[in-house]
């Protein structure tokens, strides 16, 4: 049912959008995509070290979610931020220098690949406890609201999250007060190793919608117009001041929960199902097929991600670390 | 046989399970994955799962459901993934286990185990290299002990499991792997509350636990071979309650104490040790109780910045050079 609702959504969305639109969703797509490669190439040189989470396969959900809002809204993530940190515009090298540790990253080198932080982009955190930024979101949406701002928070968080209470204590109270946060739940199926129907006592994730008073849809996160288009209407609500919403986005995370896991649980079957639904080859695919786009064109762009890539790796291995001196600077503000 | 400290875990699990059918282990992927880290791998195939329990993500619910098991007989060896969440448990342990015997005028009980991996050195940053040790060992009614050896790990499991009262049992992360010994067959236990010296040496003693012990053998042995210096260590095991008459043996004996822990500085074991020292062995003091730990500061990512702010074999020397030398 909800699926058909949004379907219809996603072909909207699609009449709508110009091609400049949807080939720069490519390109974010793109750039996502080929940044998380590099990182799990140079996770395997030595390079980036420490616990590492890919977002490969996901970025229809960041990408559809985060070109919905304006430049000043805010975003609030988990651990497997690096897509949505770059869907909110921070560059690429300071993302893949902090990944590395170096001074010149988003946190100086003191946060890694699970902390990444960009205030002034509104890039409000990667937190690395499950669950962790959900309160923060209706602080967010609580300081909106008292300063009468027009600003939107679009929060992520994985199906792990659910169970946990800040979950339910998030969503209750900012339905309560009516605050201006999307919550964007991205269902992989997985939380670590186990599948969502043994932690969470209903599969349907947006249901839990209606216990908290909220729109509550499920969308195909492999389409990223689906996403965009769900996102546009839960943005729309947020800032007319008529409340939160709850998108359940359902992907596939393409790699294990970090670096270090071989997803042994996972049937490698179910994988190459969900490989057949790419979400960057299917936008591609339609780009062309519906005369929505210039295959020289795509090309074009492919090869500028790349270099982007490749600029970001060479900024990141040429900064230096981060200096001595400063081991307990930042602990208190100056 | 010999066993890493993993396995010394795993098998004090295996035994115990065996032992009393009350045992269960509960926590995150604990079950079918054999735990983050693989420490409970097995488990579940020989104790099928109504033993060897997944649950979902939510720390506070994984304690406080097993304090309710707990008082109904049962002996839920829980496990935070990371000894970093336990904080998302911390109401369940403080005021709901820690009080529950005082509250219940002796007449109920609490024997659970919360099994934590904690520790720093594996670039896990701020929210996966804590040592949230001492955030415990101010709380009556809770035990804590931090094995450093594959002997301790699977004897203080052992009576952590079979002991009344909630214990917090901190397991380093960086010893799963890279520390092991011959463990003697069958059943043994390591008493909680007694600390064990771990080396003789009569010019002065360190105190010690967990993450920084090998480091301290090291600097001890360093120290003799480049200085001639004779160093004593002893590995406290047990943070709550304190083995007080070895820290005050120890204190009497050389006169020179230095406290060496890989938590940080303000307000960790080491201010307890030396006040314990102060009150009660000052006379025998030929110089200040030193301390060598973390900066007060978070674990930052950085590699270099992570190993400065670690305490490390080469402070250690340093500080037992300067505290010989008064
Ligand atoms: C409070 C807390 N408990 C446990 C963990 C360990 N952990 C990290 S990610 C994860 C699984 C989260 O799954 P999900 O929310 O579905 O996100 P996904 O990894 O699938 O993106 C777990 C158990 C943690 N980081 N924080
Ligand atoms: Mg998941």
């Amino acid at each position: 049912m909800a699926l058909e609702r949004t379907r219809h959504v996603a072909e909207r969305t699609l009449l709508t959008m110009d091609e400049a639109g949807l080939s720069d969703f490519y390109r974010l797509m793109l750039l996502i995509r080929q940044f998380e490669e590099r990182v799990a190439e140079m996770y395997s040189r030595g390079k980036i070290t420490g616990f590492c989470h890919l977002y490969a396969g996901e970025e229809a959900v960041a990408v559809g979610a985060i070109r919905a809002l304006y430049d000043k809204d805010y975003v609030i993530s988990t651990y497997r931020e690096h897509g949505h940190c770059l869907a909110k515009g921070v560059s690429p090298r300071t993302v893949m220098a902090e990944l590395f540790g170096k001074a010149t990253g988003v946190s100086g080198g003191r946060g890694g690949s699970m902390h990444l932080f960009d205030a002034g982009l509104r890039f409000m955190g990667g937190y690395a406890i499950v669950g962790g930024g959900l309160p923060l979101a209706v602080g967010l949406g609580l300081s909106i609201v008292y300063k009468e701002e027009p600003e939107v928070v679009c929060c992520f968080f994985g199906d792990g999250a659910l169970p946990q209470g800040a979950f339910h204590e998030s969503l209750n109270l900012a339905s309560l007060w009516k605050l201006p946060v999307v919550f964007i739940c991205e269902n992989n199926f997985y939380g670590m190793g186990t599948m969502v129907q043994h932690a969470i006592c209903r599969e349907e994730l947006y249901k839990f919608a209606e216990s908290y008073k909220m729109p509550g849809v499920r969308v195909d996160g492999m389409d990223v117009l689906e996403v965009h288009g769900a996102a546009l209407e839960a943005v729309a609500r947020a800032r007319e001041g008529d409340g939160p919403s709850l998108i359940e986005a359902v992907t596939y995370r393409y790699r294990g929960h970090s670096m270090s896991d071989p997803a042994e649980y996972r049937p490698r079957r179910e994988e190459r199902i969900w490989l057949e639904r790419d979400p960057i080859k299917s936008l591609r695919r339609r780009m062309l097929n519906e005369k929505r786009g210039d295959e020289n064109r795509l090309l074009e762009l492919e090869k500028e991600v790349a270099a982007v890539i490749d600029d970001a790796v060479a900024f990141a291995e040429q900064s230096p670390e981060p200096p001595l001196s400063e081991l307990t600077k930042h602990v208190y503000v100056d | 046989m010999k066993a890493t400290y993993l396995q010394a875990i795993n098998l004090a699990l295996h035994e115990e399970m065996r032992r009393d059918p009350n045992v269960f282990v509960m926590g995150e992927d604990v079950a079918v994955l054999g735990g983050a880290f693989k420490v409970t791998e097995g488990l579940l195939e020989a104790f099928g799962e109504d033993r060897v329990i997944d649950t979902p993500i939510a720390e506070s619910l994984i304690v406080g459901a097993a304090v309710g098991a707990a008082v109904l007989g049962m002996r839920p060896v829980v496990e935070m993934q990371f000894g970093d969440f336990i904080s998302c448990a911390f109401d369940q342990i403080v005021n709901m286990a820690a009080t529950l015997c005082y509250r219940h005028g002796g007449h109920a009980s609490c024997p659970l185990v919360i099994r934590a991996p904690s520790g720093a050195g594996v670039h896990g940053a701020l929210f996966h290299s804590q040592n949230p040790e001492a955030w415990f060992t101010r709380v009556p009614g809770l035990k804590v002990v931090a094995p450093a050896t594959a002997y301790d790990a699977k004897g203080l499991l052992k009576s952590a499991i079979r002991d009344g009262n909630p214990v917090v049992y901190f397991e380093h992360k960086r010893f799963y792997r890279s520390v092991s010994e011959d463990l003697p067959e069958g059943d043994f236990t390591v008493p909680i509350g007694v600390a064990r010296r771990r080396r003789e040496g009569g010019d002065l003693s360190i105190i010690t636990y967990g993450g920084t012990l090998h480091q301290a053998l090291d600097a001890a042995l360093i120290a003799e071979q480049q200085d001639g210096l004779s160093v004593e260590v002893i590995d406290l095991r047990t943070l709550l309650p304190l083995d007080r008459e070895a820290i005050l043996a120890a204190a009497r004996a050389t006169g020179k104490v230095l406290v060496v822990h890989e938590d940080r500085l303000t307000g960790g074991i080491g201010g307890e040790v030396a006040a314990l020292i102060a009150e009660h062995a000052f006379d025998y003091l030929d110089a200040p109780v030193r301390r060598v730990a973390a900066l007060d500061t978070h674990n930052a990512f950085s590699p270099p910045l992570e190993e400065h702010i670690l305490p490390g074999t080469d402070k250690i020397v340093q500080a037992i050079r300067s505290l010989a030398a008064c």
